[in-house]
Formats: structure tokens, C-alpha cells, sequence
């Protein structure tokens, strides 16, 4: 699946900007989004996925449609209102249908956020009936051959049918394209092609880096220049006549001296249900130690939300120490993602290491150094496929994960 | 700013957009992809009566007869559309 959601994606932007920080106050925090990661299963292998990468453990045993109905009933009470259906590729469910209609019954503004692949006439017909609000497509260049590589699939004009399919049903269209090095350099013509498509909204998506896409770090990130670049050209179809598309620009962490404001802040406004029934405040707080997270299984999600240690932890921000507890600025990030605080340098309590002010900045620089040493770059591209998840999972293969204090 | 709003005018909430109550915040909201609007009170009050059908003056007439005691409401009023139709939560259907 690809990366909407996590960081500063543009409705978490939207979220902070309409509350102007009423919503990120500890004692008063609401689920307003609820991303339901229905499968890890997915036709496309995305090297820049951010699914885990033993998600392999989580393919047997996904949630049943009573109790994905469920769970949308409680988040619905407790205040969730955007509903994001996602994966892995959500299609490959066949009960989409059933928890559109309910999602809608219940007052969701819903979102199918998919690849395209498993859209079929007659599915996207029953999506409209149902109440299905938007659907979001994830494309990922403008040539078949970059799309069929970094998907290491043949999917090109496949995306190109379901796009017309879904301004043929009165959708608004809305477009994901992750950016990484190999599709950075068509930022103008992506942009044309969004045009053409029809899009409304267009979503530029440079590369964070977890799971897949932390493993194969080296491979997809660009430059700095490049990005400028592609910064630059974006700015310059904003301001071009006539230009109707709302375009997000979502800045890569990694370039900056500050980090993002993961999440909008831990357990404040995001509540992510997994294929398996685990509720995280990220998508991926897993790789966090001594965690236990709830389960719906197990406990409502109002427990998850109020009562779990989980979701209590790293809410607001006495958990913070230096540098960030008499940081500033500390209000506008949060001290950053604990999960790349953690998967960079083994403390999950310490700052981002995208802050300048980090002891552990270095690990950015070193990071972003590797990405452009010829010998690191040309290692393969390990692909998000069954077989290397299994291999990750069982920990038969440490490649390229070894420098980190979990698996990715 | 500048939308140059004409009491004549007539507005409907726009295409993809979707305006409700929402209990758990006690607000109205807009929603539409990628986000959602929490509208305040007298805006919400506002939103509440784009119908597609009634102009703005219509609009401006009836807050007024509501809300009796409020002060120089229709600025305000005038005000809000001028952002809404900015931000395109609302369309022009005349």
C-alpha cells in the first residue's frame, strides 16, 4: 500500500490545521481517523511498501467481516468519521462491499485507498451504491517500465483503465504517487499525466522510510537536489493557469533538520485496526519494544484508545527527555516518530534523529551518504513478496536489516 | 477573499464534499477527500442553509430573524461564503 497516511500527509495537515491544536491536547484526544489495514495481501510487490515486512505473519489470520463491522460501529461512537480501507490491496477481500454499506450507514466519509488491481465494473458499481465516497490510486510513473519495475509487476495499463473507471462512476479522483529515485526525475510529466487523468487531487508522496522502503533505503532515495527539483516543478504547476488539481507536496524527513509530526501526535486523532485485529496509534508501532498493543479480539477499541498502556505512552509529552523535553519547538513535532527514533538508534524514548538536535543526527547523514555510494546503490532491490517476508520473519535473512534495532 | 458574493447568488455544497452533524465533536463539518473542515457555530449555522436553492439574501434574512440580537451578522455572513467559496467547499449553481 502506499504512504497517504503516515506523516505529514495532507489530511493529517488538514486535521491539525482545522483544529489549530485544539485536538492535540492530551486529555482530549479522538479518533477522528480510522484506517482500516484490512490485508497484507497484495498482488503488487512495491519495493517502497511500508507494510511490514513480516507482514507473511499476518496473512492467515485477518479479521472476519462481523468483526471488521464491529470495529467500525466503536470507532464510529467514539468519533471516527474519515474511514481509510487499505492493505496491502484491500480488494482482494471480498466483503468490501458489505463494510461500504455499513461505513456509510454509519455516517463515514469512506475511502478505498487501492491499486487498482481487483476493480472490476461490477465492484466499483456496488461501491457506488453502497456509499463509498472516494477511492484513492495509488500510480506510480508516467513509463510502464519504471511502474512494472518498482511494483516488479506488469500493472501499468491496468492503472490506466481503473483511473478512467473511476471518473466514469462519478468519482472524484484522487491520486497517490510515491516518489523515489526512479521516478523523481518525471515530476512534470506525472503531473501531466494526473491532468489528463482527470485528477482532482494529486498526492506527491516522497518516500519515508519504513518497512520495505527502510530496507531498501539506499536504492530508492534521491538527492536533495533532485527533490528541490521536483519541488521546484510542482510549485511551477501550481501557479500554471487554469491548473484545478489540489496538489500535495509531501516533503521527504530525511532532508530536513526537523522532524514531522508523526501521526499529528501518538494517539491523537489517528487509530489504525490491522489485518490481524491489532489497533496502533502508526502503522508501524510494532516495531517498538515492550509493547503490547491491544487486539479487538481481545478489547474494544474504546479501551484501546482511553485505557491502553499502549496508547497512553507516548501521548502528549511527559515521556519526552532531552533534548526534546525543553526543546522550543517541541510542540510543533512532537520530538518526531518514535518509531524511526527507535529503528535508527535503539531508544524509542530519544528525538528523531531527522533533528538536527539529535545526539543521533548522525545516523541521517550516514544514512543519506550510503544512499549515494555507487557500490551501496547497486545492490539489489528486495521486493515486497511472500518469499522474502517469510525469510525476514524467520529470520533466515538479515539482509540489509542488521543495522537496525528491529525488523523494518 | 474576493469571490465578490451577490445576495442573488445561489450556492450548493460542492461536488465530493459533504456536509453533516457530527455528535462526538458538536459541530458541523465538511468533509471531502484527504480531509475535513470543523466549521464553528455561526458557520456551521451558515452551511446549514446551502441548500442549491435559497440565495444568499434569502440566507442573510433568515439568520437575521433567527439570531435578532447578533450585530452586524450579514458582514459576517457575507464573510463566510467568501471563504467557503475559496476553499471550494462550496459551488455556484446560478
Amino acid at each position: 500500500m502506499t504512504q497517504n497516511s503516515l506523516g505529514e500527509s495532507a489530511v493529517q495537515q488538514n486535521v491539525q490545521a482545522q483544529n489549530n491544536g485544539v485536538a492535540a491536547s492530551a486529555t482530549h484526544t479522538q479518533p477522528l481517523w480510522l484506517l482500516a489495514e484490512v490485508t497484507y495481501r497484495c498482488p503488487l510487490h512495491c519495493a517502497f511498501c511500508y507494510n511490514p515486512t513480516d507482514y507473511d505473519k499476518h496473512t492467515q489470520n485477518e479479521l472476519t467481516t462481523e468483526q471488521w463491522i464491529q470495529a467500525l460501529r466503536d470507532a464510529r461512537k467514539m468519533g471516527a468519521i474519515q474511514l481509510g480501507i487499505s492493505g496491502g490491496e484491500p480488494l482482494l477481500r471480498d466483503d468490501i462491499e458489505d463494510i461500504v454499506i455499513e461505513a456509510k450507514k454509519l455516517g463515514y466519509y469512506s475511502n478505498l485507498i487501492t491499486s487498482g488491481v481487483g476493480l472490476t465494473e461490477k465492484r466499483i458499481q456496488a461501491f457506488k451504491e453502497g456509499g463509498l465516497d472516494h477511492i484513492q490510486l495509488s500510480m506510480h510513473d508516467i513509463t510502464e517500465e519504471i511502474n512494472n519495475f518498482i511494483t516488479n509487476t506488469k500493472t501499468f495499463e491496468l492503472k490506466k483503465k481503473v483511473a478512467a473507471m473511476i471518473k466514469d462512476h462519478g468519482y472524484p479522483m484522487v491520486l497517490n504517487v510515491v516518489i523515489h529515485r526512479y521516478n523523481i526525475g518525471h515530476m512534470k510529466e506525472i503531473l501531466e499525466m494526473a491532468e489528463a487523468l482527470g485528477a482532482d487531487y494529486i498526492e506527491l508522496a516522497n518516500t519515508q522510510y519504513y518497512g520495505w522502503s527502510l530496507v531498501n533505503r539506499s536504492q530508492l532515495m534521491p538527492t536533495k537536489e533532485q527533490i528541490d527539483e521536483a519541488e521546484r516543478i510542482t510549485n511551477e504547476f501550481r501557479q500554471k493557469p487554469g491548473n484545478k488539481m489540489k496538489i500535495f507536496f509531501v516533503v521527504p524527513d530525511y532532508f530536513n533538520n526537523r522532524p514531522k509530526k508523526c501521526m499529528n501526535g501518538w494517539g491523537e486523532v489517528f487509530m489504525i485496526v490491522t489485518a490481524n485485529g491489532d489497533v496502533l496509534p502508526c502503522h508501524s508501532a510494532r516495531v517498538l519494544p515492550n509493547m503490547q498493543f491491544p487486539n479487538v479480539r481481545e478489547h474494544g477499541l474504546e479501551w484501546a484508545w482511553k485505557e491502553s498502556p499502549a496508547f497512553k505512552k507516548y501521548r502528549g509529552d511527559d515521556w519526552m527527555k532531552e533534548p526534546c523535553r525543553s526543546c522550543s519547538e517541541k510542540e510543533n513535532d512532537l520530538g518526531g516518530c518514535r518509531c524511526q527514533a527507535f529503528l535508527l538508534s535503539g531508544d524509542a524514548d530519544a528525538a528523531d534523529p531527522v533533528c538536527s538536535k539529535s545526539p543521533y543526527h548522525h545516523l541521517i547523514e550516514q544514512a543519506i551518504a550510503e544512499s549515494q555510494n555507487p557500490q551501496i546503490q547497486s545492490q539489489p532491490i528486495i521486493f515486497r513478496n511472500d518469499k522474502n517476508s517469510k525469510k525476514y520473519a524467520s529470520g533466515e535473512s538479515k539482509e540489509r536489516v542488521e543495522a537496525f534495532h528491529a525488523l523494518p | 477573499m474576493g469571490n465578490n458574493i451577490q445576495h442573488s447568488d445561489v450556492y450548493a455544497i460542492a461536488l465530493h464534499h459533504r456536509f453533516q452533524w457530527e455528535e462526538a465533536q458538536q459541530s458541523y463539518v465538511i468533509l471531502f477527500p484527504e480531509g475535513m473542515v470543523k466549521l464553528h457555530g455561526g458557520a456551521g449555522e451558515i452551511i446549514k442553509r446551502v441548500d442549491g436553492k435559497a440565495t444568499v439574501g434569502d440566507i442573510v434574512a433568515d439568520l437575521k430573524a433567527t439570531f435578532p440580537d447578533a450585530e452586524n451578522i450579514e458582514a459576517d455572513i457575507i464573510g463566510m461564503f467568501d471563504l467557503a467559496v475559496g476553499k471550494a467547499w462550496l459551488r455556484k449553481v446560478n
